[in-house]
C-alpha cells in the first residue's frame, strides 16, 4: 500500500493521509452504538451514565483548547457554571424548554468566552493559568453576591425543567437524562470531528506545536485562538446547561475550582488532543470514583490519587501498550479455550 | 519455599471465599429489611459533619440493636463530598437501585434543598440531621428535621444579650442561608427588645478571613459581638478575636453553640473560658441519657467528643426507629412521615418532639458558659428556654 501512495504526487499523498485520519473507524461506530444501546439496559445506572456523558462533554470542550490549541486553563468551570446558571435562571422564570435553554446557555457562555479570549491571548502558559483561574473566581464571587438572582450559597431554588422536545420528561431513573445528554454529546462530537479535521483544526495543532513557526507560515494565530476559545466556551456552556437541566438544580458549586480541576484530571486520564480522550477519561474517572466510594466513602480520594500517580509515573502510552498486549493475548487464548471445549 | 500448584490454588480459593463472606451482608429476607440511605459529606470541608453523624448512627445501632418494628434496619452510607448535584443523584440512586425507605443525613442547606423534590416525587421521608436553615422543612412534605433551626437558637441569644444589659451589638455571620437566618432573627428580636445592632457583617462562607471584619468591630467598640459560623470554623474566629486583643478591650463575644463547637472546644485553649452561647445541645448536658451517649461515643471513638451534629444523627435514628415501631414495621413513606409527626422522646440533648404541623423539631434551648471541669473545657448549661419552636415558621402560622 505504501508503494502505491508513495508514487503519488505529494499533495495527493497528504490529502489521502488526512482523509484517512478523518475516516470513521469501526471502534468509533461501535462505541456510539453501545452507548445508545445502553439506554435500554442497566436502567439503574442511567443517572451515573448521564453524569458521565455531561462530564465527557465538558472534557471534550477543554480538549479543544488544551489538546488542540495548547491553551492551559484552570478556570474552565466559568463557562460551565455560566451555562448552568443561564438555564437555571430561565427555568425558574418560566422558560423550562430544555433545547432552547441549551442554545441560550451555549450563547451566553460563548459571549463570555469571546471576550475573555483576549485576556488569554496575552502572556505565556503560567499567565494563562492565572487569568483563567481569576475569571472563574470573579464569576463565582459575582454569583455569590447576586443572591436575588442566583440564590447565593444556597443554590437556585424552584427550577422547573420541561420535557425534552415536549414529550420526554425527566424521570427518576434518569433514562431521559442519559439519552438527552448522550445525544447532545454525540451531535457535538460529530461537529467537532469536522472542525478538528478541517484546515482550521490543523492550524490549531500547528499553533500548539510551535506558535512562532505557525505565524511565520501565515496562520493568523490570534484569530484562530480566539475562535477556538469561543468554541470551547460554547461547548462547556452546553455541558453546564445539561447538568442544571438533568439535576433540576444549580448552586455555586458549578463555578467552583474543583470543577475546573476535575475536568483537567479527566483529560489527563483519558489523554488530550484526540477528542475521545475526554470521553474515555470521564468514563474511567466516574466509574472508579463511584465504585471506590461505594466501598469506602471516607477514603476513596486516596485510591483515586494513587491511581493518578501510577498513571503519570508509568505513562499512559506504556499502560496502553500493556493493555493492548493483554487483550491481544487474551483473545486468542480465549478462542483456543473455547475451541478446546 | 515451594508450594505445589494445587495448594496455592486451594489457598487462593480459601481466601476469596473468606473475602466474599466478609463483604456479603447477612442474607436476610428482603421484606424484613428496611434500608436507610445516609448521605453525608464524608470528604471535603464539611467532612467533620459526616464523621460525627456516621459515628453517631453506628453508635445508635450498636446501643439499640438493628431491629425496629420487627424489621432489620440496614444503613447505606454515601459520600456526597458536600456537592448538591451529587447529593441529588445519590438520593435518586438510593431510591431507585437500593430501594431505601428513608433518606437521611444532609450536612448543608443546599444539599437538603436539592434533594427535596426527589423525596416529594418518590414519597420517601427525608430526615435532615444537620442542615439548619429555617425554610428547609417547607421544601417538601416529606422532610422531618432532628437538628435545629438557626432562628431557634438565635432568638434566645438576643434575649440573653438584653438580659445582660448589652445595648449595642454587632452581628458577624457566614454569608449563606443559616447565617442570614441568624442575622435576621437576632436583629429582629434584639431591636424589639430595645437594643441596637450597629453593624451586620457577613463573611464569605468558604476560605473565610475574619481579620478585616474583626478590625471593624475593634473600631466600633460595641458592647458585644454576636457570631454565627458553621460547625468547624468556631476555633478560627475565637483565635483571631483573641489575637486582636478584642477580649481585653471589653467587647463580649457570644453566639450560637456553633461557635464553641464541642468537636473543637477542648483544643481552643483557656481563652474561651467564660464564653456564653445558646444552643440545643451540649456534651455536658446533665442527664443519664446524655451520660450514656457521651460515654459510649468516647469509648467507640477515643479522643473525640460528640457535638450537636452527632446528636442530630443519633436522634434522627431514634426518630426512624420510633416511627417504624409505631407503624409496626410498615415502611411506606407517607405512613412513616405521619408516624413521625408529634413523636416525643427524651434525647441526650433533653426533651424533644417533632412539631406535627411543621415537621420541625421542638426542643429546649440552653444558655451555656464555657468552664473548665476536670481539666477539660465544657459548655456548662446554666439556664433553659423550654420547648422552643422555630420562630420563623411560628410567625408565619400566626399570620
Amino acid at each position: 500500500m505504501t508503494d502505491i501512495t508513495s508514487s503519488l504526487p505529494p499533495v495527493e499523498r497528504a490529502g489521502r493521509f488526512l482523509a484517512g485520519e478523518a475516516r470513521w473507524s469501526w471502534l468509533e461506530i461501535g462505541f456510539w452504538v453501545v452507548a445508545f444501546g445502553l439506554a435500554f439496559f442497566f436502567r439503574s445506572n442511567h443517572l451515573l451514565f448521564a453524569e458521565i456523558a455531561i462530564l465527557a462533554l465538558f472534557a471534550v470542550s477543554l480538549d479543544i483548547i488544551l489538546g488542540y490549541a495548547g491553551i492551559v486553563s484552570l478556570g474552565h468551570a466559568a463557562f460551565f457554571g455560566l451555562g448552568a446558571y443561564t438555564v437555571g435562571i430561565m427555568a425558574r422564570n418560566g422558560w423550562g424548554d430544555p433545547l432552547t435553554g441549551l442554545a441560550a446557555a451555549g450563547m451566553t457562555a460563548g459571549i463570555l468566552g469571546f471576550f475573555t479570549s483576549f485576556l488569554v491571548l496575552r502572556g505565556s502558559d503560567l499567565t494563562r493559568l492565572m487569568i483563567t483561574l481569576g475569571v472563574a473566581s470573579l464569576l463565582h464571587e459575582t454569583a455569590n453576591k447576586l443572591d436575588w438572582l442566583t440564590g447565593g450559597a444556597d443554590g437556585l431554588q424552584g427550577m422547573v425543567v420541561g420535557p425534552v422536545l415536549g414529550h420526554f420528561s425527566f424521570d427518576l431513573y434518569g433514562t431521559t437524562a442519559y439519552v438527552y445528554a448522550l445525544s447532545v454529546l454525540f451531535v457535538v462530537v460529530l461537529g467537532l470531528r469536522v472542525v478538528v479535521h478541517s484546515p482550521f483544526g490543523h492550524a490549531l495543532r500547528a499553533i500548539r506545536d510551535n506558535p512562532l513557526r505557525a505565524r511565520a507560515i501565515g496562520i493568523p494565530v490570534n484569530r484562530r485562538l480566539i475562535a477556538a476559545y469561543t468554541l470551547a466556551a460554547v461547548v462547556a456552556g452546553f455541558a453546564g446547561a445539561l447538568l442544571a437541566q438533568t439535576s433540576g438544580f444549580a448552586s455555586l458549586d458549578v463555578l467552583e475550582f474543583h470543577r475546573s480541576a476535575d475536568v483537567m484530571l479527566v483529560l489527563v486520564i483519558g489523554g488530550s488532543g484526540r477528542l475521545y480522550g475526554g470521553i474515555l477519561g470521564a468514563i474511567l474517572f466516574r466509574f472508579a470514583q463511584d465504585a471506590i466510594s461505594t466501598i469506602t466513602p471516607q477514603y476513596w480520594q486516596f485510591w483515586i490519587g494513587m491511581g493518578l500517580v501510577i498513571l503519570v509515573l508509568a505513562g499512559r502510552d506504556r499502560l496502553e501498550t500493556v493493555g493492548r498486549r493483554i487483550v491481544g493475548r487474551a483473545l486468542p487464548w480465549l478462542a483456543n479455550k473455547e475451541a478446546a471445549r | 519455599m515451594t508450594f505445589s500448584k494445587t495448594t496455592r490454588r486451594g489457598a487462593l480459593t480459601g481466601i476469596s471465599v473468606a473475602a466474599l463472606a466478609l463483604i456479603t451482608p447477612f442474607a436476610a429476607h428482603a421484606e424484613d429489611v428496611v434500608k436507610v440511605g445516609l448521605i453525608l459529606p464524608m470528604t471535603g470541608p464539611s467532612a467533620s459533619t459526616g464523621r460525627q453523624i456516621s459515628q453517631a448512627v453506628a453508635l445508635y445501632q450498636a446501643m439499640n440493636g438493628t431491629k425496629a418494628g420487627g424489621k432489620t434496619v440496614e444503613v447505606i452510607v454515601k459520600d456526597d463530598t458536600g456537592v448538591a448535584d451529587v447529593t441529588k443523584r445519590l438520593a435518586q440512586e438510593l431510591i431507585v437501585n437500593d430501594k431505601v425507605s428513608v433518606l437521611a443525613g444532609f450536612g448543608l442547606t443546599p444539599l437538603a434543598l436539592a434533594t427535596a423534590p426527589i423525596s416529594t416525587q418518590a414519597k420517601v421521608p427525608q430526615v435532615v440531621m444537620a442542615a439548619a436553615t429555617a425554610t428547609i422543612t417547607e421544601a417538601s412534605p416529606y422532610i422531618v428535621r432532628t437538628s435545629f433551626t438557626l432562628p431557634q437558637a438565635t432568638v434566645p441569644a438576643a434575649d440573653l444579650a438584653t438580659k445582660n444589659g448589652w445595648k449595642k451589638v454587632i452581628t458577624l455571620v457566614s454569608d449563606y442561608g443559616p447565617g442570614i437566618d441568624a442575622e435576621k432573627a437576632f436583629g429582629a428580636q434584639f431591636t424589639a427588645n430595645g437594643g441596637t445592632v450597629s453593624a451586620a457583617l457577613r463573611v464569605p462562607l468558604k476560605n473565610p478571613d475574619f481579620a478585616p471584619f474583626l478590625q471593624r468591630v475593634a473600631d466600633e467598640k460595641p458592647d458585644a459581638l454576636f457570631v454565627f459560623v458553621p460547625s468547624g470554623f468556631g476555633a478560627l474566629v475565637i483565635k483571631q478575636f483573641v489575637e486582636r486583643g478584642l477580649d481585653k478591650s471589653g467587647v463580649k463575644l457570644f453566639g450560637t453553640g456553633d461557635l464553641p463547637d464541642d468537636d473543637q472546644l477542648d483544643g481552643m485553649g483557656d481563652v474561651v473560658i467564660g464564653l456564653i452561647s445558646t444552643h440545643h445541645y451540649s456534651a455536658a448536658h446533665p442527664s443519664p441519657e446524655n451520660k450514656a451517649f457521651v460515654d459510649a461515643y468516647v469509648k467507640a471513638n477515643p479522643g473525640q467528643r460528640p457535638n450537636f451534629m452527632a446528636v442530630g444523627g443519633y436522634d434522627g435514628f431514634a426518630l426512624i426507629y420510633k416511627a417504624l415501631e409505631k407503624t409496626k414495621g410498615d415502611a411506606d413513606g407517607t405512613k412513616l412521615v405521619e408516624a413521625m409527626k408529634g413523636l416525643a422522646w427524651v434525647s441526650p440533648r433533653g426533651p424533644m418532639s417533632i412539631d406535627p404541623e411543621t415537621r420541625d423539631v421542638i426542643q429546649n434551648i440552653y444558655v451555656r458558659k464555657v468552664e473548665k471541669v476536670d481539666g477539660h473545657l465544657w459548655n456548662v448549661e446554666t439556664e433553659a428556654f423550654e420547648k422552643v419552636k422555630d420562630p420563623v415558621k411560628a410567625a408565619k402560622m400566626k399570620k
